[in-house]
């Protein structure tokens, strides 16, 4: 490839890329945490060792463990339901249902 | 003789070693099980640590198989930082170097990728590049144009399908891996950081503009390895993910 074809084909990836980060907006992909939905010792966080988050839920749908989900489908997320019969569903916020005796 | 702190450190990190002398409980006797107490607490704590530091790692070699390696590690390569979210930093070194698992050889690659996703996560934040910013330019200066990359975003070069073995142990129902070379683009855009598969030649791109390299001369070095190499699409991974922290462009 001469030098020129070069120069040009960078340009314009260079271009279209950045074109294209104005276009889409910054949240199409965001998350955001929801409670309530995690299975036992699997909710999020990679902080490492020495610090309290990863996989510390030791109940399944722990109500004050955290897993990231896309937003807008933290309540519609599938669970099974309760020992009551009524729904268990995913919250943005803490829950004080199915914790650690 | 009172002990000193070299002699009760070597005694704690290695079992074969005699409690030191002059350890004494409350009533002058010697202390030989509590000391023996603390160095097993010692180990099993260190070891606990390594378990949250390297999930992938336990998950392939298994919980048994990862203590025993685990046991050897702590002993030799103790923390030297009070700080635990970083503890691990030769575990590379120590895997390629450990015969009884050299014949798994991606085992290295596998740690250092869960070092580098740490890493990420702990890294600061950035305001990514705002492609406006660039202005009108000609192509001769975008050839000379440097790159920085935000401080959460890392290269993990590897011949292994090191993206591949990551998704398999770590998502449920994941294909198994392929056997290709993928070298790792770890990148985040809020909290928690993400890898991503690269072509042989994307990373090539990335190690020569990460070490300071044009895009002209990035542009060469991937495309010697593979002549199709698109850079729109490695860009775009990287603007979408707020990769990029800087782009520098020579004004004439």
């Amino acid at each position: 490839m001469s030098n020129t074809m070069k120069s040009v084909a960078i340009m314009g990836a260079v271009a279209a890329a950045f074109a294209s980060q104005t276009a889409t907006p910054a949240d199409a992909a965001a998350k955001e945490k929801c409670y309530g939905i995690s299975l036992a010792g699997e909710n999020d966080c990679a902080a490492g060792p020495g610090t309290t988050c990863a996989g510390t839920s030791t109940v399944d749908y722990q109500g004050n463990a955290w897993t990231l989900v896309d937003v807008g489908t933290c309540a519609e997320i599938e669970l099974p339901d309760l020992a009551d019969g009524s729904a268990r569903t995913g919250s943005l916020e803490e829950l004080d249902r199915d914790l650690p005796a | 003789m009172p002990t000193d702190q070299t002699q009760f450190r070597t005694a704690l990190l290695d079992p074969t070693q005699p409690v030191p002398d002059g350890l004494t409980d409350g009533a002058g006797q010697p202390t030989t099980k509590r000391f023996a107490v603390y160095r097993n607490n010692v180990t099993v704590a260190l070891t606990e640590a390594l378990k949250t530091a390297f999930p992938v790692l336990v998950s392939l070699l298994g919980r048994q198989n990862f203590d025993q390696l685990a046991r050897l590690f702590v002993r030799a390569h103790p923390p030297t930082s009070p700080l635990m979210i970083h503890y691990g930093a030769h575990m590379p070194a120590f895997l390629s170097g450990f015969a009884p698992l050299s014949h798994i050889k991606y085992l290295s690659d596998v740690a250092r990728l869960e070092l580098a996703l740490r890493q990420s996560y702990h890294a600061a934040d950035v305001t990514p590049f705002d492609g406006r910013k660039l202005g009108t330019f000609e192509a001769h200066q975008i050839v000379a144009s440097t790159l920085t990359l935000a401080p959460a975003a890392t290269v993990i070069p590897t011949v292994w399908p090191l993206f591949d073995i990551w998704r398999y142990t770590t998502q449920s129902g994941a294909p198994k891996p392929r056997a290709i070379a993928q070298p790792i683009l770890i990148t985040r855009v809020e909290f928690d950081p993400e890898p991503h598969a690269l072509t042989p030649a994307q990373a090539a791109w990335l190690s020569h503009v990460t070490g300071g390299a044009t895009l002209g001369a990035a542009q060469d070095s991937a495309m010697a390895i593979d002549p199709g190499f698109d850079l729109f699409t490695l860009l775009t991974l990287l603007i979408q993910n707020n990769a990029i922290a800087n782009f520098t462009t020579p004004k004439d």
